[in-house]
């Protein structure tokens, strides 16, 4: 075993400039600012336009990490992309993005694990460099969830927004070092919160466009109740790994799906709502993007310093789950 | 402690309502003002507290305070 360690150089994020707001909403379908507020914490989120891809956002979030890290495209090793909403099924996203930012011949490849995408890509980025298979590695989450968005679901259309964030991943510190980790999956929750057609098992036809099949479907009540107990558990098994308890915990970033969830998890965790960064408010649910957007914000907004431990908790589609300590170095 | 104490102290701490507000009738939408994801809070606090799952059907039909007493006494819970 090396002594290698895996840093947090630098970080980014980008929203499409188009914002909608929740009376925009209340004039698209039958739903009230407070209806919202009160049910998710969400007041606006940002819009792709159509000219607008995931790789698009991503490509924005990527070079402000990269400056963030003052790194060339030279010395990126690696690109990988967590999404659920790629420009295409194939070809990859990452391989889109590493071409847009002049990187030729690295190895590229996007992974599907709901809105956990961006905790399991940090997993796999600490794995790859740890293994001496990479010095240098982009980790992002990106998305546009609104493509797939029922706009005639008025309990859901008001939830989902897009961006993407971006974060440099590197052998070498100072930073924020990947620490202790937990990830999970079970899939005999899939069918709670899926995109139902559009895939092999069932094909996109005239009907299924129609019905909306190709948008998200989602169960909130039993997804609530399984967001609360696997982040609560995914923080505290990353905690134990890194052998600190949540006494030592100075900052909460999870998932941005509802301030609900938010708050729910953070009790679980007896943590107070000062050590618990919410921005859902401004961006809606961005399945993968929300947590890198969110650590970029608190980088960037000066909120973190050196001997700081961050915990990262996500929960999405599968069912999936993941946490991750971040010790800020 | 009776259950029904138990229920109604989960009930207080949950939607900060008074206990005497707590009768069996009460309706947790209507008359205890709780939306839909206080009742799926209520309902993971009731789980949590006498370690029992329950479905959201069955979770569909505790609507009042009664109803989940009567649902736990079912499921053998006494306290």
């Amino acid at each position: 075993m090396n002594n290698r360690q895996a840093y947090i150089v630098g970080t980014g994020h980008f929203v499409p400039s188009r914002i909608l707001t929740n009376a925009d909403l209340e004039r698209m379908v039958d739903t009230s600012d407070e209806w919202i507020t009160t049910r998710s914490g969400i007041k606006e989120r940002h819009i792709s336009e159509p000219s607008q891809a995931t790789s698009d956002l991503s490509i924005e979030a990527a070079r402000n990490a990269m400056d963030a890290a003052g790194w060339k495209p030279e010395d990126v090793q690696a690109v990988i992309v967590g999404t659920v909403t790629p420009d295409f099924v194939f070809p990859c996203t990452a391989a889109i993005i590493a071409n847009s930012l002049g990187m030729p011949n690295i190895p590229c490849y996007d992974f599907e694990a709901g809105c956990t995408g961006f905790v399991y890509g940090l997993i796999q980025a600490r794995a790859l460099i740890v293994s001496e298979t990479v010095d240098r590695i982009l980790v992002i989450g990106g998305e546009t969830l609104t493509r797939i968005t029922n706009w005639k679901d008025r309990s859901s259309c008001v939830l989902f927004g897009d961006g993407a964030g971006a974060v440099a991943v590197s052998s070498q510190g100072p930073g924020g070092l990947l620490g202790g980790w937990h990830w999970g999956a079970d899939g005999s929750f899939g069918s709670l919160l899926c995109q139902k057609a559009g895939g092999t098992r069932e094909p996109l036809t005239h009907e299924g466009l129609d019905e909306g099949r190709n948008t998200i479907y989602m169960e909130g009540g039993e997804i609530f109740k399984n967001a609360v107990r696997a982040m609560r558990d995914s923080a505290l098994f990353a905690l134990e790994k890194e052998g600190i308890t949540r006494a030592d915990v100075d900052l909460l970033i999870s998932h941005q799906a509802n301030v609900r969830i938010i708050d729910a998890t953070a009790r679980a965790l007896g943590l107070p709502s000062e050590k618990v960064f919410v921005n859902i408010n401004k961006f809606g649910n961005t399945s993968s993007a929300s947590i890198p957007i969110a650590l970029d914000e608190v980088v960037r907004g000066g909120l973190v310093k050196p001997g700081m431990n961050i915990v990262l908790a996500a929960f999405g589609a599968g069912l999936t789950w993941g946490g991750m300590v971040l010790r800020w170095k | 402690m009776s259950l029904e104490n138990r229920v109604t102290e989960i009930i207080v701490n949950k939607l900060g309502v008074k206990a005497e507000e707590v009768t069996p009738e009460a309706h947790f939408v209507t008359d205890l003002g709780a939306d839909s994801l206080d009742q799926v809070e209520l309902m993971m606090d009731f789980e949590d507290a006498f370690d029992l799952k329950i479905s959201d059907e069955e979770a569909g039909k505790l609507q009042t305070v009664g109803a989940v007493i009567d649902f736990l006494k079912a499921k053998g819970i006494s306290v």
